[in-house]
């Protein structure tokens, strides 16, 4: 049994594992998660992942979440080129320091924008209040301002010369906003600068596939039913707003 | 090696439980978060992003305490034992699952009722609203349900017989709220059964030492209300609140 990747693209931790095994020709099977069709808590899922969070992995028996658990452990297993995981001891403690900021920083300013810009207010039909998305722009500011001046400040990736796991997470994180229609790059020639050589280091064609999904976020709201989402409004108001 | 610690900070207690643990030395430069010190201009130049801890090993700068782990696991790799961090596939993976998902889950909701019960009357003039309180206690629950369910079952450290580095990741975290008189581990045996096995590897007397500050921490507001920085510092934590 091939090695199965559980994936809805609308998540940036989706896509970093998506690009990376199709990058690295890892030969997988898809499997297609609608988060927000609520798919993550069906029984059969719940045995896969019983944190219900996309994406997972199942390799054999073997079940695991968390996308950068599964990156390093599909670099691990299928030895990928160092540049993605250095093995020099401060160049691998660059890419985990990346790492390990994101969570808290740019992966929740991103996400929290694209929340309070399209899905709380198009899909779920409720009124963002102006200081709540003044607040999170300013928090995402602030993320997108130290990865330019701390992660990235005059080298071409974050860990050096080469693109690593680092610049494929911040990425998929810094695209998020886009999709909701806030062009993060503008004003932002560094951050622009880098966001061209991540793509060519990725590939052009890999990275639009990537986020082809997510770029069509603001169409696709239009069409979205949001009755299925209802059943999680309360708890989504609540971490967002 | 230096290491920039506060002990409230659960992330540097990890770093300083494991240095300690497995004999690593370093130099303990103090940084008093409650007055401010991470604000400094001197600290800014440690660390731009003005948090703990912070190791410098000669130039080397870094932050992140998961980081920081890793990064001592990989230097003294001759002397610290494989269990810490197994170099099996899909036992690592499991301790850089927990890794992972404890950001956004134990360490966020531990932190926060942390935060709500020691920090936020000072800093806001105001009682904690109870709704408030309820839904980060809530929060807390359910990640510690999920530690219990998912992350330990029936195991007797989070990878299996042996410690390893989430299992003093979880531990940390879930102490936080302890000094400010909530037992998150009333009503949770298994949790406590757990507890009782980390400390024993870690050492009992390092880890209570290591815990001394947080379990005084019922003195924290009053030595934050008559600082003189608390007008400065007021936005800063207010944003922790919004």
């Amino acid at each position: 049994m091939a090695l199965e990747l559980y994936l809805d693209l609308y998540s940036q931790p989706c896509r970093s594992v998506y690009i990376f095994a199709k990058k690295n020709n890892i030969p997988f099977d898809l499997r297609r998660l609608s988060l927000l069709d609520g798919e993550q808590y069906g029984e059969e899922f719940g045995k896969i992942n019983m944190i219900r969070k996309a994406p997972a992995l199942r390799d054999g028996d073997f079940c695991l979440a968390e996308s950068i658990a599964i990156l390093l452990y599909l670099a691990e297993k299928f030895q990928t080129p160092d540049f993605w995981y250095p093995a020099d001891l401060q160049q691998r403690a660059r890419v985990n320091e990346y790492l390990s900021w994101q969570h808290m920083a740019i992966r929740m300013h991103g996400s929290k924008m694209f929340w309070l810009r399209l899905l709380i207010p198009k899909v779920l039909g409720v009124e963002v209040p102006q200081d709540k998305l003044d607040a999170a722009l300013e928090d995402l500011n602030g993320s997108l301002k130290l990865i330019e001046e701390k992660f990235l400040q005059d080298r071409p990736f974050i860990a050096g010369d080469h693109i690593s796991l680092a610049d494929l997470v911040a990425i998929v994180e810094v695209m998020q906003p886009v999709g909701s229609g806030l062009d993060v790059f503008e004003g932002r020639p560094k951050l622009s600068a880098w966001r061209d050589r991540v793509q060519d280091a990725i590939g052009k064609e890999l990275f639009d596939d990537a986020h082809r999904t997510i770029m069509g976020s603001q169409e696709a709201v239009k069409l979205m039913d949001g009755s299925k989402m209802q059943v999680f409004k309360p708890k989504i108001l609540r971490l967002f707003l | 090696m230096e290491l920039y610690l506060d002990m409230h900070s659960p992330p540097c207690r990890l770093v300083f439980l494991f240095a300690k643990a497995v004999g690593i030395p370093f130099e303990f430069k103090h940084v008093e978060l409650s007055t401010g010190q991470h604000y400094s201009e001197e600290f800014g130049k440690i660390s731009m992003i003005r948090k703990v801890p912070v190791m410098k090993d000669g130039s080397f700068i870094l932050t992140e305490s998961i980081a920081i782990l890793k990064y001592m696991v990989q230097k003294y790799s001759s002397s610290v034992a494989d269990h810490w961090y197994p170099a099996d596939l899909q036992q690592r993976a499991r301790v850089n699952e927990y890794l992972s998902w404890q950001h956004m889950n134990i360490r966020a909701h531990a932190s926060k009722v942390f935060l709500l019960r020691a920090v936020f009357p000072v800093i806001m003039g105001s009682e904690v609203p109870k709704e408030k309180m309820d839904a980060a206690v809530e929060d807390l629950n359910q990640s510690l349900n999920l530690l219990e369910e998912k992350f330990l079952q029936n195991k007797q450290f989070i990878v299996g017989d042996k410690i390893s580095l989430a299992d003093i990741v979880a531990l940390i975290e879930v102490m936080q709220p302890l000094g400010t008189g909530l037992n998150v581990f009333e009503g949770r045996p298994k949790l406590s059964a757990w507890r009782e096995r980390v400390k024993k590897e870690l050492g009992e007397k390092l880890f209570d030492e290591a815990h001394e500050v947080i379990m005084k921490v019922g003195s924290l507001p009053e030595k934050m209300q008559n600082n003189s920085q608390l007008e400065m510092l007021r936005p800063k934590f207010q944003k922790l609140f919004r």
